[in-house]
């Protein structure tokens, strides 16, 4: 089991929906926030490309965060979902500084947080609150060992990539394009 | 013309607009740490040559000053944790791919060993020293009878103390600054050298200056040699490592680096102690200062630089 997420990139607006339904939902610090809209504006005018995505951590197979935690507290759960033990977690930010997608954050509460896949709601069944409030359908959330989830399904269907990777993270954050 | 930009409005503190999660406290202990494993470097080498009534500032004097580097160091970290009570998982847990713990580890054995070698030559300086209980007299008793391999854990540990610093932040991919490996041999190379230039400092015997004077000499041109290598790497690299050493060949950590760390701690000392050896009459303590002061500067800069270095937006 390996769980994946896709954004379609020609169906995100950048209504930012999901940023503010993941910090309601795990009461992220105000101030804070776990997942953000990139707008790529490409060309000269009038010959431009836009491109929006919604990214977050990318919950990679080769993470550097859990490589370079010196007590384990950024560690990999079944599925592939890259988690911070707060009560490990000494707060020394090494786990911060080797994120080359600059996803983690200090918490004011000390330890290091980041998006988690709404472990606690894909647990029972439900899909990460990003990928449930998007207006427009974009965020498909799955398991990537599954051909029948929506995600192995989409990616069959569509051409994707990854952010950066050549930085050799091997991220599960697929941007249909 | 392609423009990449956040629009959900990302200022996450100590990350945006810029990385800045490591202040003050880490290149603080970068240096001391370092500091602290050139004396002890030498302090072993030079015991294990049998040479310490030669060398005596090296082998007994200038160790007094680490285990004051290490605890001072040691305090810089702890106050850079933002989860401070649990400090100690660190030595509840061993992760061989993280070199931060294999810093923590290295401080555990090198620390209670830099103390036992000061004690062992406490008589320097109190030369009727009585431990007065017998157990401390028998610990003293088994030090000094298995003081050479002290001396072998004190040279190795002091090896990895001053080199894992480098290698720690070499290990930062997202940070294209730093990731080279010539930086761990860089910052052994300056820890050694800012260990030479104190027991310059504190030295009283005029053959152990010029020793120490000459060895400053060869290391300060290791590290010139390695930083000239380290900029030929990162221009021959790839586009996220030259932008990176673009931070310091004209943006806006050029004037610091240059001038701070290698012409007033690297260049300015070496000609001095050319001078030095040549017969000119130069106080000592002129240019082992500068190197001291090279060598804080060349933390504060690379990890404050470093910071900087991205590979996206």
């Amino acid at each position: 089991m390996r769980y994946g997420m896709a954004v379609d990139t020609k169906k995100c607006v950048g209504c930012s929906d999901c940023v503010v339904a993941c910090q309601t939902e795990n009461n992220v610090p105000i101030g804070y926030c776990r997942e953000w809209v990139v707008e790529v504006m490409d060309g000269t005018y009038p010959q431009l490309e836009i491109e929006i995505r919604s990214e977050r951590c990318n919950h990679c197979d080769n993470a550097p965060c859990v490589r370079c935690c010196p007590t384990g507290a950024s560690h990999v759960e079944a599925g592939g979902i890259v988690m911070v033990k707060p009560n490990k977690c000494i707060g020394c930010g090494a786990c911060i500084a080797s994120c080359p997608y600059d996803a983690r954050y200090p918490h004011p509460d000390g330890y290091v947080d980041k998006c988690t896949f709404c472990l606690h709601r894909i647990k029972n069944g439900m899909k990460p609150a990003c990928a449930a409030v998007c207006p427009t359908k974009c965020i498909y959330f799955g398991d990537l060992d599954d051909p029948g989830s929506e995600v192995s399904v989409v990616l069959k269907k569509r051409k994707s990539k990854t952010l950066i990777p050549e930085a050799g993270t091997k991220p599960q954050l697929y941007f249909l394009i | 013309m392609r423009e990449e930009i956040i629009v959900s409005g990302r200022m996450n503190p100590m990350v945006d607009p810029q990385l800045h999660i490591w202040h003050w406290q880490i290149p603080l202990y970068l240096f001391l740490g370092g500091l602290a494993a050139g004396i002890l470097f030498f302090a072993a080498l030079y015991y294990i040559n049998g040479k310490e009534r030669e060398y005596p500032a090296a082998v007994k004097l200038a160790p007094f000053l680490t285990p004051f580097l290490l605890i001072l160091g040691l305090l810089a970290l702890f106050i850079d944790l933002r989860h401070k009570a649990f400090f100690w998982q660190l030595y509840a847990n061993i992760r061989l791919q993280s070199p931060m713990s294999w810093g923590a580890w290295t401080l555990m054995v090198i620390t209670p060993a830099s103390f036992i070698w000061c004690a062992l030559h406490i008589r320097e300086f109190f030369p009727k020293w009585d431990w007065k209980y017998d157990w401390l007299k028998a610990v003293e008793g088994f030090f000094n009878k298995y003081k050479k391999a002290l001396a072998w854990v004190l040279l190795i540990y002091a090896v990895i103390l001053g080199i894992y610093t480098g290698i720690l932040l070499s290990a930062f991919n997202a940070r294209p600054l730093w990731n080279t490996s010539i930086l761990g041999p860089l910052f052994l190379a300056s820890g050694l050298s800012a260990g030479a230039a104190s027991i310059l400092i504190i030295s009283r015997s005029p053959a152990e200056r010029k020793l120490f004077a000459k060895i400053d000499l060869i290391l300060i041109g290791i590290e010139l040699f390695l930083i000239i290598h380290m900029f030929m790497g990162f221009l021959a690299s790839t586009q996220v490592q030259i932008d990176a050493a673009r931070l310091f060949l004209g943006g806006p950590y050029t004037m610091s680096f240059w001038i701070f760390v290698v012409i007033i701690g690297m260049i300015l000392p070496a000609v001095l102690e050319i001078m030095e050896l040549k017969n000119y009459h130069v106080p000592a303590i002129v240019p082992a200062l500068l190197v001291l002061f090279g060598s804080v500067m060349l933390r504060f800069i690379i990890v404050y630089a470093g910071q900087a270095s991205r590979w996206l937006y």
